[in-house]
């Protein structure tokens, strides 16, 4: 569903992305590891078309999406749950969720679906958005990207500065997202988790592909060695 | 000094400069654009109506919804191939290019129409007036234009909170990036801004057109005075550009009241003290 | 693996060696111009000299401070009616009272900047321009300095017309070229090295301690202190003044423009820009308004097109500078 050959992106003069090679098709989950600055950020901002690579290509569902902007990509199948959440101060809960909507896709996912499947944000729903709890705004954020009924969604680091058990919860709400085959790209620091529950893994160290594999066949030393870097 | 009538033509008065202050507040909100020409568009407007008013015999408030298409259309374009190119985190390109576009926009003016003042023929509407009891009497045209500011500060209110571009703008002026993520079409978004502010720009030049003779050079005027509305009511509240601007035009009032030269001066006195004590504004809205 | 075993820091280059060597060279022809050059041509260059150094002051402000002014009058217009303040009224040299006019302008920035620094971005830019029509406004109701027509400066009535001009050109040229070594060596010094990097980044300036807003005032005042200066030279040239005219929102028009085309957070862009300038007007002047259009359409698209105007498009293909601020890390074998 997605392929990507040969990705360079640079910030300015600076390289950030050295030649990465990716791939993922239609109902698999692949995360993404890597610690603080290994370009996992980078990779997802110009899969979503916020950052434009200096070479390679990108192909979702067999176009060239490197030169669209976000919104277009939006509108063709690709949503975000960007790092941080970042859900509009201005909007209330409701307002927020349905602001995926303005990609234009339509789908499965419903007002109505999104609050079966996080309940605590029907309760919410006319609140301000800042109001609610860290897991309740990720919880909505993940509503928003599912409004605009994905063909690839991508989570990024979903579970950073979440309580354990909330992210359990959100974690066992992510499989009823696959049924209809969309693709989940999950970035996360927290490495158990996020290979826990994906076919397939990529492990990212200074903008370069460390290490890939189905995570039953990568042992932990492999896992740490390509993480940090140790020579 | 008959207070009442001074508080009372000056709110009236206010109601003309929050048409003015609308579209700067819209189009800042929305996409942290200060338009350096936003006076001289006004002005633009008012040559537009004069032109369609001379040739086809209209008055000017019938003539005041082609004016008003006209300016969006004008607002929608230059935001869309000029203005967009120049957004960005550098305030200094938007501040220039729209700087340019003022000197342009008065001399251009000046050219065609030279400096003759002109008003805009509105009949019995400029010169009627409207007892309101007590021995008080107060203009028709600027009730008219009061009513029709609040009408507009209504309108778009309902517009940010009830709509879907309500929520297109909201979203994109708290976060652009991310609302582009959501799906939102920025540069549309934006252009749809500036063409509403334009709109409402343009009944702002219509109705002070009646009201007072205009020159190609008021431009500038019509910049600050809509500036002191928006900071003193508070940046990002549209009731509070309403407000501002009422508190403009009673500042102003008072200060005519003490002599000719001190009417303007008195209003940006009371906008610095506000801008000393109260920087945010005096009925901005805060935000989490 | 070995690296080089030291480095120095410096500062200049060979292209900046053969600009200083021009430019002492015009400053020399400068000086000696009242011995051979006539009155028309010294009127001239004066002017130009104004508008250099007022878009210098300008290209200071927003080029290296991050602070976009367009009220910039306001102090031209304070310089210059403190010049008729101490000539005509308190009896001080008028030459003299070219200093103080200056000074009065950089006190009076104090205040201005107490309120204005309180606004951000394109709303500071406006609040600058109401501070300059307050003043205009102001000072037209001061009947002692000549109310809304204005007054002449009769403190130079009886000096002989040789000596006036002279005088005021040496104290045209002292000033401008006195503006840009000063600002020169401000830029090189440490000082200039912490606007340098609150022009690249300012939370990364206060993260390494930089006091960014005391920074920004001293610029502000500074640049304020040059703007008075070019007011009570321009008036003491033209020896007759208006609030009309000294608080007239075209000194900051031209000045902008001067800097944008020239190439704005350089210094030789104000210099090239100014004679872009005053070149296309002799070439228009017969055309009236098209011309200030011409101006604008011009700054719109070259902000558009080439935001860092000639020298600074130059300056960034060639790696040029006449005026080396940069310092440059020479590894030593």
């Amino acid at each position: 569903m997605l392929e990507v050959n040969e990705l360079h992106v640079f910030y300015g003069d600076f390289q950030a992305l050295f030649g990465i090679d990716f791939r993922i098709e239609a109902g698999q989950t692949v995360s993404i590891i890597g610690a603080n600055g290994a370009g996992k950020s980078t990779f997802l901002k110009t899969l979503c078309g916020q950052l434009r690579p200096r070479s390679g290509s990108i192909l979702f569902e067999g176009r060239p999406i490197d030169d669209r902007p976000p919104s277009t990509i939006a509108g063709l199948g690709i949503s975000m749950v960007p790092e941080g959440r970042r859900l509009f101060p201005s909007l209330s809960v409701e307002e927020n969720i349905l602001s995926g909507r303005f990609s234009g896709r339509n789908g499965p996912w419903t007002l109505e679906r999104v609050y079966r499947l996080f309940p605590a944000l029907q309760l919410h729903r006319n609140a301000p958005a800042m109001t609610l709890s860290g897991g309740q705004q990720q919880m909505a954020a993940i509503g928003r990207a599912l409004m605009a009924n994905p063909r690839l969604l991508i989570c990024d680091e979903i579970s950073l500065g979440l309580a354990p058990a909330v992210i359990k919860d959100i974690y066992a709400a992510l499989p009823q997202l696959l049924q209809e085959g969309v693709a989940l790209i999950l970035v996360e620091q927290d490495v158990n988790t996020a290979l826990s529950v994906s076919d397939y893994a990529y492990c990212f160290m200074h903008g370069r592909v460390s290490l890939q594999g189905q995570p039953g066949t990568l042992s932990k030393t492999e896992i740490s060695d390509a993480y940090f870097g140790i020579q | 000094m008959d207070w009442l009538a001074v508080v009372m033509h000056g709110t009236l008065a206010g109601g003309g400069y929050a048409l003015f202050a609308i579209g700067l507040s819209l189009a800042y909100g929305v996409m942290r654009l200060v338009n350096i020409a936003h006076g001289d568009f006004i002005v633009l407007a008012a040559y537009i109506a004069l032109v369609i008013a001379v040739a086809s015999g209209l008055h000017p408030l019938l003539a005041l919804p082609i004016v008003a298409a006209i300016m969006f259309g004008l607002g929608y374009l230059l935001q869309r191939t000029v203005l967009n190119r120049v957004l960005g985190p550098d305030i200094l390109p938007p501040l220039l290019v729209t700087f340019g576009l003022a000197i342009i926009l008065q001399n251009g003016l000046l050219e065609v129409f030279s400096a003759d003042a002109r008003v805009l023929p509105a009949g019995t509407l400029a010169t009627d007036s409207v007892s309101l009891g007590g021995g008080l009497a107060v203009g028709l045209l600027p009730l008219a234009t009061f009513m029709t500011a609040v009408a507009c500060t209504l309108g778009l209110s309902w517009l940010f909170r009830y709509t879907r571009l309500g929520v297109a703008f909201r979203a994109t002026s708290d976060d652009p990036h991310t609302a582009q993520l959501v799906g939102i079409k920025d540069k549309h978004i934006y252009a749809l801004a500036m063409g509403i502010a334009f709109a409402v720009m343009a009944v702002g030049g219509v109705f002070m057109g009646m009201r007072a003779s205009f020159t190609p050079d008021l431009g500038p005027s019509y910049l600050i005075y809509s500036f002191e509305a928006v900071v003193i009511g508070g940046v990002g509240s549209i009731w509070g550009t309403l407000a501002g601007a009422i508190l403009l035009g009673v500042a102003q009032g008072v200060g005519y009241s003490f002599g000719p030269g001190w009417g303007i001066l008195t209003g940006h006195i009371v906008f610095l003290l506000v801008l000393l004590f109260r920087p945010a504004g005096l009925f901005s809205r805060s935000q989490p | 693996m070995n690296g080089p075993s030291g480095y120095t820091v410096v500062l200049g280059t060979r292209a900046s060696r053969v600009g200083l060597l021009a430019a002492c060279i015009a400053c020399a022809v400068l000086f000696t111009m009242p011995f051979w050059a006539g009155s028309g041509t010294m009127r001239l260059l004066i002017e130009i000299m104004c508008f250099l150094a007022l878009a210098q002051m300008w290209n200071l402000l927003a080029g290296y401070g991050g602070l976009i002014s367009i009220g910039q009058q306001a102090f031209v217009g304070i310089g210059a009616y403190g010049l008729f303040l101490c000539a005509n009224h308190l009896g001080v040299n008028p030459f003299v009272a070219v200093l103080l006019g200056g000074l009065t302008a950089a006190i009076l920035a104090l205040p201005v900047a107490a309120i204005t620094f309180r606004l951000k971005g394109g709303y500071f830019a406006v609040g600058t321009w109401v501070v300059a029509e307050v003043c205009r406004l102001a000072v037209s109701n001061v009947q002692l300095l000549g109310g809304g027509s204005g007054q002449s400066l009769t403190a130079m009535r009886g000096m002989p017309k040789a000596l006036r001009e002279s005088t005021t050109f040496w104290i045209a040229a002292a000033i401008t070229v006195g503006m840009i070594a000063l600002t020169y060596w401000v830029l090189r010094s440490r000082f200039g090295m912490a606007l340098t990097a609150i022009r690249d980044s300012e939370a990364a300036s206060k993260s390494q301690g930089i006091h960014v807003q005391k920074v920004k005032l001293y610029v502000f005042v500074f640049a304020a202190f040059g703007s008075g200066l070019v007011g009570a030279l321009y008036y003491l040239n033209a020896l007759r003044i208006s609030p009309g005219s000294a608080f007239d929102l075209n000194w900051v028009v031209i000045a902008i423009f001067i800097v944008v085309i020239g190439g704005i957070g350089t210094l030789e862009g104000p210099i090239i820009g100014t004679l872009v300038y005053f070149g296309l007007r002799e070439l228009l002047a017969d055309y009236g308004s098209w011309y200030l259009m011409a101006l604008g359409l011009c700054a719109v698209i070259v902000m558009i097109k080439w935001p860092r105007g000639i020298w600074g498009t130059i300056q960034h293909r060639y790696d040029l500078r006449f005026f080396p601020v940069q310092r440059r890390v020479r590894l030593l074998e």
